[in-house]
């Protein structure tokens, strides 16, 4: 993907199984909502091959859009309707659409529940708060029972507990519906929590995709060991910790003091790995990742 | 059930409850009402006056006239506002992610805009007919011409502000389009007759659709004989539906070219592009 003549997206390979959640993390400008349109529908790649349930984006038909549900950053649309006429009408679309497996669309009373606007049933859109207007768009979002579901930043502007009920929808989904879900995020223990594979972008490329576990076994990094000998002040860093601590305090006994082991962690190596990207200055970060990438092939 | 013909049924349901939610807004009911009020006043005040060359009301005269401005408002301007609008805040992007949705919000959108102008239509002439004499609403004439000028005048209107509306992509230049049709109300014969203007002005009027349709409008409501004061002395029925017959084939024939155009273009960052822009025009 181009925009005039500077790449923004470059070598993104991505494959989703069926009830897969993937979460694409990535600073802003990391070129994720660009990727997430182009799987929309929305945006041309300049070059490269996307099929989104065996069919190009660009060319789907309304078939295809029916087994699609879309959630953008932000809407402000339909600001005049109320919530239930709204959900109501544009379910209607979907009937057309239901399979002997799928029942489309999702009754709008169920739906309500699912994301908790039972309450705000008859309210006017424009009058939701930012957090209940969330809720409404990943309602519309899902109203015709998708197939698959992308989701654009979805927690935003969400308090911790809307958060967690989120969090509880998309594992419903993606457990009981077998809804597969692409979602982006900044937040990397939200990607953690959700994701069955997380990917990293930065600079328009993955630069680290795992499970959650996998990502944080690989961005596991040296400890950093600090203490005080005889007044003086020492850093060490190294991988093995407890070997470095053994010797250590073999060689000076009792002369060790205020000694303080730090790792690390997960979100610590993902800023890093991130600013390194974006710099361009080598840290090592980078480089150790992948070669750990290419061992566990 | 065929989605095609789902999306026509929604797209119907949809005209209604945005129907509804438009006579029932405040703001949007001052908007219909009033230019209504200043229409009729002005209406009310030049009753004395005369057509020149006959003893028939000007006031009476110029409410059907305005009654044809009236369709090009509601059709052209309301549309393409709308389409506009409904860009900016994302409503159409939402069309586009769902199935068939653009055809069920256009559907949706036609069944508004046509019935707001047909409201509009009957919120001016009814309080007129009170204090108005020489209107011939008494005569079945009247209303079979109503019957096919008004659709013939919605069916020319609506599909270039469709085109106006797929062009205009920030709300600031719907003045563009005012503009000129303010310049074209003021030869189009519709608070005065224009046979006094130059011929160059007169030939201007009638390559566009307000001319034909005040005609039209006039044609339906007034009494035969005043066909005697227009251009060629008669409501020239023919040459005003090959005119708006013209604009109406140009406008369905490019229409859904343009439509298509910018649905294709729309996507999620330009809607936060332009809300980025309008954050910036209010702050």
């Amino acid at each position: 993907m181009r925009y005039g003549t500077v790449d923004v997206l470059n070598g993104i390979d991505l494959t989703a199984q069926r009830g897969e959640v993937i979460a694409l993390l990535g600073p802003n400008g990391a070129g994720k909502t660009t990727t997430i349109e182009i799987l929309e529908g929305f945006r041309l790649p300049s070059a490269g091959s996307v099929r989104v349930l065996g069919v190009e984006p660009a060319r789907g038909d309304e078939r295809w859009r029916a087994q699609i549900g879309v959630v953008l950053q932000s809407w402000r649309d339909h600001g005049r309707w109320r919530v239930r006429d709204l959900l109501s009408h544009l379910g209607d679309y979907y009937a057309p659409y239901a399979t002997d497996l799928i029942q489309r669309p999702w009754p709008v009373d169920d739906l309500l529940a699912a994301v908790g606007l039972t309450a705000h049933a008859n309210a006017r859109v424009s009058r939701l708060s930012g957090g209940q207007r969330r809720r409404l768009d990943v309602a519309v979002g899902i109203v015709g029972r998708p197939e698959l579901l992308f989701l654009d930043e979805p927690t935003v502007g969400l308090d911790p507990a809307a958060r967690r009920e989120f969090h509880e929808l998309v594992h419903r989904l993606a457990d009981l519906d077998q809804t597969t879900i692409l979602l982006t995020t900044h937040d990397l223990a939200e990607a953690e929590k959700l994701a069955d594979l997380i990917v990293i972008l930065a600079n328009g490329r993955i630069i680290a995709r795992g499970s959650p576990d996998q990502l944080s076994r690989r961005l596991t990094t040296d400890a950093e060991i600090r203490w005080t000998c005889d007044g003086q002040r020492h850093v060490h860093a190294t991988m093995d910790a407890t070997g470095f601590l053994r010797d250590l305090l073999r060689d000076h006994g009792d002369g060790v003091q205020e000694l303080e082991v730090r790792r690390a962690n997960l979100e610590d190596a993902y800023l890093a790995l991130v600013h390194e990207e974006e710099t361009g200055i080598r840290t090592g970060w980078a480089d150790r990742v992948w070669q750990q990438q290419e061992e566990t092939r | 059930m065929n989605p095609k013909t789902t999306a026509l049924r929604v797209g119907l349901r949809r005209g209604a409850i945005e129907l509804r939610s438009t006579f029932t807004n405040g703001q949007d009911l001052w908007n219909y009402f009033f230019p209504t009020v200043v229409l009729l006043v002005a209406v009310f005040f030049m009753r004395g006056a005369t057509v020149p060359g006959t003893d028939f009301s000007l006031g009476a005269r110029t409410l059907p006239s305005a009654l044809g401005m009236g369709l090009l408002f509601g059709g052209l301007l309301g549309l393409a506002q709308q389409l506009v609008v409904d860009r900016e805040d994302g409503t159409l992007l939402r069309a586009k992610a769902i199935p068939n949705g653009m055809l069920g919000y256009l559907v949706g959108k036609l069944v508004l805009v046509s019935s707001v102008a047909m409201i509009g239509l009957v919120i001016q002439l009814t309080p007129g007919m009170l204090f108005l004499d020489g209107l011939r609403l008494g005569d079945p004439g009247a209303w079979f011409t109503l019957a096919w000028v008004v659709p013939l005048g919605l069916v020319a209107t609506l599909p270039l502000g469709a085109m106006i509306g797929s062009l205009i992509e920030n709300p600031r230049n719907m003045g563009l389009v005012v503009l000129p049709v303010m310049g074209l109300i003021g030869i189009s014969g519709i608070f005065y007759p224009i046979t006094g203007l130059p011929d160059w002005l007169q030939g201007t009027a009638q390559v566009f659709p307000l001319y034909w349709l005040g005609l039209g409008m006039r044609s339906a409501l007034l009494p035969a004989d005043l066909a005697a004061v227009e251009i060629g002395e008669s409501w020239r029925h023919l040459e005003m539906v090959a005119v708006l017959g013209a604009w109406a084939v140009l406008g369905l024939v490019l229409a859904p070219v343009l439509l298509r155009r910018m649905a294709r273009r729309e996507s999620g960052s330009r809607v936060a592009a332009r809300r980025e822009q309008a954050m910036q025009r209010v702050g």
